[in-house]
Parts: structure tokens; C-alpha cells; sequence
């Protein structure tokens, strides 16, 4: 006689898991660092290993040591994609020990604090960025040029970002400024200063199209965060050319960083499709409004750490479409 | 392609009997007919133990003035025992034992393969039909089990425009109904529009997925040629498109509202194609319902199977008949993957409403383990009722009774969709069945001290 097996329908699986969520998220940002070591050098490699590392390690020991939890929460990869999008954010030429300042903030502060993967409020790697630029602006700040061969490290030359031409433009009022933008060709290819990991538009596309493909994540929230970035910016390059073309807005600084990767994190983003349209569309909003009219060049991380907070506030109000609210003609 | 328009998932399809044509099951050793195998009050035995009955000889009467319905039996011998088995939902359940002997048929049933059609019986009215779909035991064949002469005399407000056939078979593994409309097509659809006059409705529809095509071409073809106001719908393949409410809005665009609304509210009566084919047999053969197609399936299985099986048939049996169980542990499912249930002993008699039963061993008998929600929304996008599973199986583990209530949680159809797309293998349904089941009783105890 068998032993028969009792459990409640379904019996099957689609045998997804969050492994595999985690682990096509990094998948999709390998083209994003490929193309960073090309403009930053060694550099870029070096600081995302240390914050992988760091973060990892954070993981594990507050797991073990603090929380004594006997599961091994690192596994997920969860801690890994934090510390890619954490080094994505910072300067390649950035100090090792700010890296793992930031890890231990992102990782022990705002995750595990919180509960860990599934009950943090904001997303972890903005939160360290936004700590560390708050605590180091003038590391945090401090950009390399691209293309200065792939020894480049700690040493590398330093340069203005497209970022920082914008706001100079328009706090000159003197669209001319505008001229020392890198051309779209460069912005496209990452041949431009910034974060490591958000210089190369095309890459970040790329891995727009592999999150998609893959079905990690879906495109309202990219989507709404792009188009209305480029139609409010739009709107003010009409108005007067001293703000920058939109293109040039959506394809600098973390734009497009954030808007595939961060602001799409699972845990600190809505559940409905509405939800999500609407947060995409605030977060696009604010973040033309902070680099317009901020006292930081760069809006994007902090437009979404804004937004986070309100996620629980839009999951309240915005419902997904019940069945059945469709009135029947007649 | 046609499909519903909220949510739905992609399980693997595992047809693996599809080709494999009808064939009869053994007879029983002794059949067991449980009381309840509908919706509804329990029939009442009208037998004794040492009666003697024929194939399709009355055995128990619908209890009066409730939702019920009579039960025949299916073999010809000797009552042996009124007493109870334990049936697919796990419970004991009273049942009548009829031991087998020979093979001998009510002289009342046409066993001949003639083909009979409203043209050689003009005599038929709704109300005849509707009788005789009644006093032969028809209940919805798709696994609900709803008397179906219940549903095709809706309450008088309503007016039904159309009778919608449920071929979808969205259950992987379940192959019965295709192999049904592929070797009794026109039975089938005789036995439509016996439903369409019997509803006085114009228009019958069937819907098929795509993944049907012979049986999609089959139909079609005979339609075009015989059967004017039947129109064969292919679907994109989606699962639960089989459930009532996604199969209307995927074939005439309408929504049901939220219950207490009936589907006839939109003006659609949905029949399962096993219900029109025994509803064929019933009103033109004048068979009462006693058997019907299983399938016998299972990746590990020798043969997956599909047979016409008496009512009663031990389920052991019908596994034995495709070669046995797999050896180790093992979880047999009445039904298919997605809604059938895990059986606590392979003993348990097949009923009106046993579409299938499934093996699944190994690896696949087990769930796998349960770990944080990291909130990703799949379960969301997944529910083709546009709930929030993930919110309602929070609220119902902390009994937040009141909030799931506000969550609408009784619209929830158990699909199982949530669950089977949680990457985070989170118990989704099993939490959210607790919440429903008590928000019902809240609702039913609210509405009965309002009454009084």
C-alpha cells in the first residue's frame, strides 16, 4: 500500500521562484557593468564586488549572529542584487570603506531592520546611496571621466556630469551651457561621466528587455517614469530652452537605472497595475521637479524613496479591476 | 482569439491521453453510490439491502422541497448494505453497495447507436425536456455538480439569451471532454440543442480552446452543415477559462457581477458538454445518468487512459487498469491539478461529478516550501476575479474577518492561479479558502438574525 500525499488544490507549480526573480535581475544588469568597466576601467568591477560582498556579508552575519535564524536568507540572492545596484550608484572611483558604510546601512538598517526581504519599506541601495550622499557629498559627487583606460581607479581624473551642465544652465539662465552636453551617441554608450552602473543607456535598455522577456517585472512602472519625464520635460523645453532637451533628461543620471531597476523593486512598489501607473507617474514628476528646482543635480533617488513611502498609501486606494464592475450593456 | 479578460495563468498542459480513444471499464466487483454527489441536499436510498436492481434502476429520490436529485444505479445485482464510504471530499458519506451480477439493462433504455434528433421527435417541449433531464439525475458534469434542471429554469426576472457550452477543458492532464466531442459529436450536439429549446434560447455557443483544434474542426464543420444556431468558439488557451463566469466573459464579453449574481443574470446558461451529452442520452435514448468518461492519468503512470466508466467503480480499479500506482509516496487527485482533490484512500467511488483522476509522484507530490512574500504582484495579475490574494491570505492567517468581507474574498472562485504562480510557494489559497468560508457563515448568521 502506498502512502498517499493530502494536501489542498492546486497541486501544481509554475516553478517560479524568488531565486530566479533575483537572480534575472542581475543577469539584466551584467550588460549595464560590462559597459562600465569600459568607460570607468577596473574600477567599476572593483567597487561592485566590494559592495556584493559587503552586503552579502551583512546579510549573513545579522541573519546568523542577531536575528539567529537557522534558514540562510543569502541564498534568495536578494542581498547580491542589493549590492549591484548599490555600487550601480556610486562614483567608480569612491573610497572601499564608504562602499561598505553604505552596505551596512542598506543591508542592516533599512532590510533587516525591517524584517528583511519581503518587509522593508524602501528599497535598500537607494537608501544606502541617500545616506552616503548625505554623509560624503563630496565623494559622492565627485565623478570620473570616462575613457581613461581600464587601470583606472582611485586616482582616475574627475569631471562635470550632464546633470551638472543641466543645473548650471538653468541656474545661469544661459542655455549656451547647454552646448557642453556629451552628444546622444555618447549618452547612448555611456561615454559620459555619472555612477557607474548609470551611464550606459543603451545597456539599461537591454536589460529593460531581458526583465520583460523574462516576465520579472512588467511595463507600467519603466514605462510611466519615461514617458512622463519626457513629456513634462518636454513641456519646459518648450517653454524655455534653457531646461535641458528631454532626451537628455531621460538618458542622464540615474533615470534610467531607476526607473528599470530600483523603482521596479518588488517589495517598495504597489500591487495593482494602477498603483503602479500612478507611482510611476509621481515619481517621474518629482524627479524633474527636484533636478529642476532642487538643491541636488540629480532627483531620480530620491523621487523614489519619496514614493516608497507612499506605496502602502496607494495600495489602499488603488484596487486592481474586479471582475464583475463592468456594467452589462442593454 | 477570443479569452477572458482579467488575469489567468499558463500551467503545463500534460494532455497525455488525448489520443487515446474511449474504452470501456470493467465492471465492478460492487459499486458504491454515495448520496451526495451534487449540490445540495443528499438524495434519499429508495433500496433495501437484498433488492434486486437492473442497470439504471432508481436507487435514491431527491429530498423534497431542496436542492437535490435522484441516483441510479449503474449495474445490474443485489443491494449487499445502506451504509456510508468515504468520498472524494475525505468525509463519510452515507451510500448504497449494490454487489454485481451479469449485466442486465432497464428494458425502458434505447441501447442502440442510432443517432435520434428533434426532428424525429417533434413531440418534445421545454417542460418534457426539462422532466426528463430531471427524473434521469443530470447534474453539471464539469466537477460542480449542480442539478441541471435547476439551472435551466432560472428564476422568472431573468431571461437567458444564450445556453454557452463548456468545452474548455483549461484543467491540465483532463482529457475527457476532448475525447467526448471527438468520438460523439453529434450526440453532443443533438444534446445542445435539446439545452437551447429546453432554455427557450435562440443561440447556443461552445466554447473550445485552441489546443483542441481537431475537435474545434470537427465541430465546425458539423454546425455549418446541421446545426445552424450553434457556433463553435475557439479560445486562447488560458486556464480558468472553464470556470462559469471567465468562460461568459470570454465568449460574449459580459461580467457577472459580484454574488449573489447568477450567470443568467447576464442572460447565459452555461452547460458542461458532458452535460449535453447526457442529457442527449437521457431525453432521446431515455438513459439515465449512470456513467461517464474519466480520464486515468499521471506522468508516471503506464498508460494514461480515457474510460467510460460506470458510477461506483472503485477508482483503484481504473488506476489498476493503467498499470498501477508508482511505487513510493504518491498523492492521487480526483479531478485535475488545478481544483481536484488529494483522495485519502484510492477506494472512493467514481461519481457524477469525477472528470478525472490524476497520479502525481515523487517530486511532484510535495509542495515546495513556503518563504517570505516579497510582494511581487504575480498573484494579483494572476486572479481572473481581480482580488488581491496576497492581501486576503494575509488578513484571513490574522482573522481580519471584516477586512477580507471588504476585500470582496467571496468572489474568490479557488482557482488556485495565486498559488500556482507564487514564486515564494506561499499556501495563498489555503489561507484564503479559511477566510471565505468564514466570511459565509458571518454572512449567513447576519442574514438569519435579520430574519427573526
Amino acid at each position: 500500500m502506498n502512502k498517499l500525499i493530502v494536501s489542498l488544490s492546486p497541486h501544481v507549480h509554475s516553478g517560479d521562484s524568488v531565486k530566479k526573480n533575483m537572480y534575472w535581475v542581475c543577469i539584466a544588469l551584467i550588460p549595464a557593468l560590462l559597459c562600465s568597466f569600459i568607460s570607468f576601467g577596473v574600477g567599476a568591477i572593483i567597487t561592485t564586488a566590494i559592495s556584493v560582498a559587503a552586503c552579502v556579508f551583512f546579510e549573513w552575519a545579522i541573519n546568523k549572529f542577531m536575528l539567529k535564524n537557522p534558514k540562510c536568507t543569502v541564498c534568495d540572492g536578494s542581498a547580491v542584487l542589493t549590492g549591484i545596484l548599490l555600487a550601480f550608484n556610486l562614483p567608480s572611483n569612491i573610497q572601499p570603506w564608504i562602499i561598505i558604510v553604505g552596505a551596512l546601512f542598506a543591508i542592516g538598517v533599512v532590510k533587516m531592520t525591517f524584517g528583511g526581504l519581503g518587509c522593508n519599506l524602501f528599497n535598500p541601495a537607494l537608501a544606502g546611496r541617500a545616506f552616503l550622499l548625505i554623509s560624503f557629498p563630496v565623494d559622492m559627487t565627485t565623478w570620473p571621466n570616462p575613457g581613461q583606460g581600464f587601470g583606472a581607479y582611485l586616482d582616475a581624473e574627475t569631471g562635470a556630469t550632464p546633470l551638472a551642465i543641466m543645473k548650471e544652465a538653468f541656474k545661469s539662465g544661459n542655455a549656451e551651457v547647454l552646448k557642453q552636453l556629451p552628444s546622444f551617441q555618447d549618452m547612448l554608450l555611456g561615454n559620459t561621466g555619472g555612477c557607474l552602473g548609470e551611464v550606459c543607456a543603451l545597456a539599461l535598455i537591454f536589460g529593460l528587455i531581458i526583465l520583460l522577456v523574462k516576465k520579472v517585472i512588467t511595463w507600467h512602472i519603466p514605462v510611466s517614469i519615461m514617458a512622463t519625464v519626457v513629456v513634462f520635460s518636454g513641456l519646459l523645453n518648450l517653454a524655455n530652452p534653457v531646461y535641458a532637451h528631454p532626451l537628455v533628461e531621460l538618458m542622464s543620471g540615474g533615470l534610467l537605472l531607476g526607473a528599470i531597476f530600483m523603482a521596479t523593486d518588488y517589495v517598495t512598489s504597489p500591487m495593482s497595475k494602477s498603483g503602479q501607473l500612478v507611482y510611476g507617474i509621481a515619481i517621474g514628476v518629482l524627479t524633474v521637479v527636484i533636478r529642476t528646482y532642487g538643491a541636488y543635480p540629480e532627483g531620480m533617488s530620491f523621487a523614489i524613496l519619496i514614493m516608497n513611502a507612499f506605496v502602502p498609501l496607494i495600495n489602499n486606494k488603488f484596487k486592481p479591476k474586479r471582475f464583475g464592475e463592468v456594467p452589462a450593456k442593454k | 482569439m477570443k479569452t477572458f479578460r482579467i488575469g489567468g495563468v499558463h500551467p503545463a498542459e500534460n494532455k497525455l491521453s488525448a489520443a487515446e480513444p474511449i474504452k470501456v471499464a470493467e465492471l465492478p466487483k460492487v459499486a458504491v453510490f454515495p448520496m451526495g454527489q451534487h449540490i445540495g441536499a443528499p438524495a434519499l436510498p429508495i433500496v433495501q439491502k437484498g433488492d434486486k436492481v437492473k442497470v439504471g434502476t432508481q436507487i435514491a429520490k431527491p429530498m423534497e422541497n431542496a436542492l437535490s436529485t435522484s441516483i441510479f444505479s449503474s449495474v445490474s445485482g443485489t443491494v449487499l448494505k445502506v451504509d456510508t464510504v468515504v468520498e472524494a471530499s475525505g468525509y463519510k458519506k452515507p451510500a448504497v453497495y449494490i454487489a454485481v451480477e451479469g449485466d442486465e439493462w432497464e428494458e425502458s433504455i434505447d441501447r442502440s447507436d442510432k443517432l435520434v434528433t428533434l426532428r424525429d421527435k417533434p413531440e418534445l417541449t421545454p417542460e418534457s425536456i426539462i422532466e426528463k433531464v430531471k427524473n434521469a439525475g443530470i447534474v453539471g458534469m464539469g466537477g460542480a455538480c449542480f442539478p441541471t434542471h435547476v439551472k435551466l429554469m432560472p428564476p422568472p426576472q431573468f431571461k437567458p439569451e444564450w445556453v454557452i457550452i463548456n468545452a474548455v477543458e483549461c484543467e491540465p492532464y483532463l482529457t475527457a471532454d476532448h475525447r467526448l466531442m471527438l468520438e460523439k459529436a453529434d450526440e453532443v450536439l443533438v444534446g445542445v440543442e435539446l439545452l437551447m429549446k429546453a432554455a427557450k434560447v435562440k443561440k447556443g455557443f461552445i466554447g473550445v480552446e485552441e489546443n483542441k483544434p481537431d475537435a474545434i474542426k470537427l465541430l465546425t464543420e458539423k454546425c455549418a452543415a446541421q446545426y445552424p444556431n450553434i457556433e463553435v468558439v475557439p479560445l486562447k488557451t488560458k486556464y480558468p477559462q472553464g470556470g462559469e463566469k471567465q468562460l461568459i466573459d470570454a465568449v460574449v464579453r459580459r461580467q457577472v457581477p459580484a454574488p449573489p449574481a447568477l450567470p443568467v443574470s447576464v442572460g447565459a446558461i452555461i452547460q458542461n458538454v458532458g452535460t449535453a451529452f447526457a442529457v442527449y442520452e437521457a431525453v432521446m435514448k431515455n438513459k439515465p445518468l449512470f456513467e461517464r468518461i474519466v480520464t486515468v492519468t499521471g506522468k508516471q503512470l503506464k498508460s494514461p487512459s480515457n474510460f467510460l466508466t460506470r458510477m461506483g467503480t472503485p477508482m483503484s480499479q481504473l488506476i489498476e487498469a493503467c498499470g498501477g500506482l508508482p511505487e513510493g509516496e504518491v498523492k492521487v487527485i480526483g479531478g485535475g491539478p488545478m481544483m481536484g482533490k488529494a483522495l485519502v484512500n484510492t477506494e472512493v467511488p467514481i461519481c457524477k461529478g469525477s472528470s478525472g483522476v490524476l497520479i502525481m509522484s515523487g517530486k511532484d507530490a510535495r509542495r515546495g516550501e513556503a518563504e517570505p512574500c516579497i510582494r511581487c504582484a504575480k498573484c494579483v495579475s494572476a486572479c481572473p476575479m481581480g482580488l488581491e490574494p496576497y492581501l486576503l491570505a494575509t488578513c484571513s492567517a490574522k482573522k481580519m474577518w471584516d477586512k477580507v468581507e471588504a476585500e470582496e474574498i467571496t468572489s474568490c472562485i479557488e482557482c488556485g492561479s495565486c498559488q500556482f504562480t507564487c514564486p515564494s510557494n506561499r499556501p495563498l489559497l489555503d489561507l484564503v479558502r479559511m477566510g471565505k468560508q468564514t466570511v459565509m457563515t458571518n454572512i449567513r448568521a447576519r442574514q438569519m438574525a435579520a430574519k427573526k
